[in-house]
């Protein structure tokens, strides 16, 4: 596999949240807009990003018996740094991801990367890998944030992460149409399972297309 | 008094799994069968319930007297692994039957964000060690009846008849979806 596939395949063929089904925690709870899920991915990139580095550093001495609670706490380590990282210079978003930052130790990406890659590749792979799955996660909570906002608010926003006064840009469609429950847990079951049954759809009708080619 | 509606308010009003999103990885792998799903919710209600008490000690003796507090992550995930480790071993010795039905998702309560999330709560919620230790009997109670009770739907959804792009995993978030509308329901109780 070339180091380009490396990084491919975490956007889309292997997506974290929507194929592989890990950290969906974060993706659901963090989703209410487009702000707070770029805030979640930036920060998950910059742990998964770290960690897989310092992991794949370390992987010819840390022993395979207690390898787990050392991934834990190497990810916990700069979990913390994040959270600080991020009360000091994005308060806003801060007070609105709440708990969601440090449930970062235990998001199920990181940890899973750490193990089923990091732990067996090289630096510039794992990093590779890393910046794929990060940009993958993102992608995915910037999806489900950008149709429960719509259909929540009937309208969608950015604000700058750093600067919460700084919009880039806002706009209102359907305010009078707008659905309040997508903006509320169960919305964002609702939503992440019609995105689900929608890429299960594209996958059988492409199955029974190659059946078809197959036939003739 | 104030213990029952915190008990009231955590296990059905804001119950962690459908308002929260805390456990949503379990409540998705290991809620196949309703007996599984039971098994998962007393190991998860054992280690919450452990994990709220040791942290609140750890925190409010031992961090905050020593001003160690930005060290509570790596306290927190490392009491939870112990603990999740103590119930692995407790289990493969005494249920092998258990331990095998529940495959990777038992040493997976490690990462299960309600055990962190719990613990995390407790302390930014300000509560004593009585509060919190009925926090985290009252999460566990709640995680436990949701995974209970969606595996006992996801049993009858087996043999529903669900258009095909639907089947798995999308048809059980939305079924999670509607538990967490009916949940929303009685939302002013508490």
């Amino acid at each position: 596999m070339n180091k380009f596939d490396t990084f491919k395949k975490g956007l889309f063929i292997e997506n974290p949240i929507f194929v592989l089904l890990l950290g969906l925690c974060s993706a659901l709870a963090i989703t209410t807009s487009l702000t707070n899920a770029l805030g979640m991915g930036m920060a998950v990139i910059c742990v998964l990003i770290m960690s897989n580095v310092i992991i794949s550093l370390l992987r010819k001495i840390i022993p395979n018996e207690i390898r787990i609670p050392v991934f834990i706490v190497i990810i916990a380590t700069l979990v913390k740094c994040v959270q600080m990282l991020m009360n000091a210079f994005t308060p806003a978003l801060y007070e609105s991801l709440g708990v969601f930052i440090p449930l970062i130790v235990v998001n199920c990406i990181i940890l899973g990367r750490a193990e089923s890659f990091a732990s067996k590749n090289g630096v510039v792979d794992s990093l590779l890998d890393a910046l794929g799955m990060g940009l993958g996660y993102t992608f995915a909570v910037l999806v489900i944030s950008f149709f429960r906002e719509l259909i929540g608010t009937g309208g969608l926003s950015l604000f700058n992460p750093f600067d919460a006064s700084q919009v880039i840009f806002q706009v209102q469609l359907f305010g009078d149409y707008s659905v309040s429950l997508f903006t509320q847990p169960a919305g964002a079951f609702i939503t992440l399972g019609c995105i689900l049954a929608f890429i299960q759809c594209l996958k059988i009708r492409k199955e029974r297309k190659a059946k078809k080619v197959e036939e003739k | 008094m104030e213990l029952v509606s915190l008990f009231i308010g955590l296990t059905f009003v804001n119950n962690v799994v459908l308002s929260k999103f805390y456990a949503v990885c379990p409540l998705l792998g290991v809620s196949k069968k309703p007996k599984n799903a039971l098994n998962m919710g007393y190991a998860v209600t054992f280690v919450i319930v452990i994990a709220s008490i040791v942290t609140h000690i750890l925190y409010h003796f031992v961090l905050v007297p020593l001003e160690i507090t930005y060290l509570d992550l790596i306290t927190f995930i490392l009491v939870i692994a112990s603990l999740v480790q103590f119930v692995e071993m407790f289990l493969k010795k005494t249920s092998p039957e258990i331990y095998k039905s529940m495959g990777v998702y038992l040493p997976l309560i490690t990462t299960n964000c309600a055990v962190l999330g719990v613990a995390l709560d407790n302390i930014s919620a300000n509560y004593n060690l009585i509060e919190a230790t009925v926090a985290g009997l009252a999460v566990s109670v709640g995680f436990t009846i949701v995974i209970y009770l969606f595996a006992t739907i996801r049993e009858r959804l087996e043999i529903a008849n669900v258009p095909e792009s639907f089947k798995g995993t999308p048809i059980a978030l939305i079924t999670a979806g509607i538990m967490a509308c009916a949940l929303a329901g009685i939302a002013g109780l508490v």
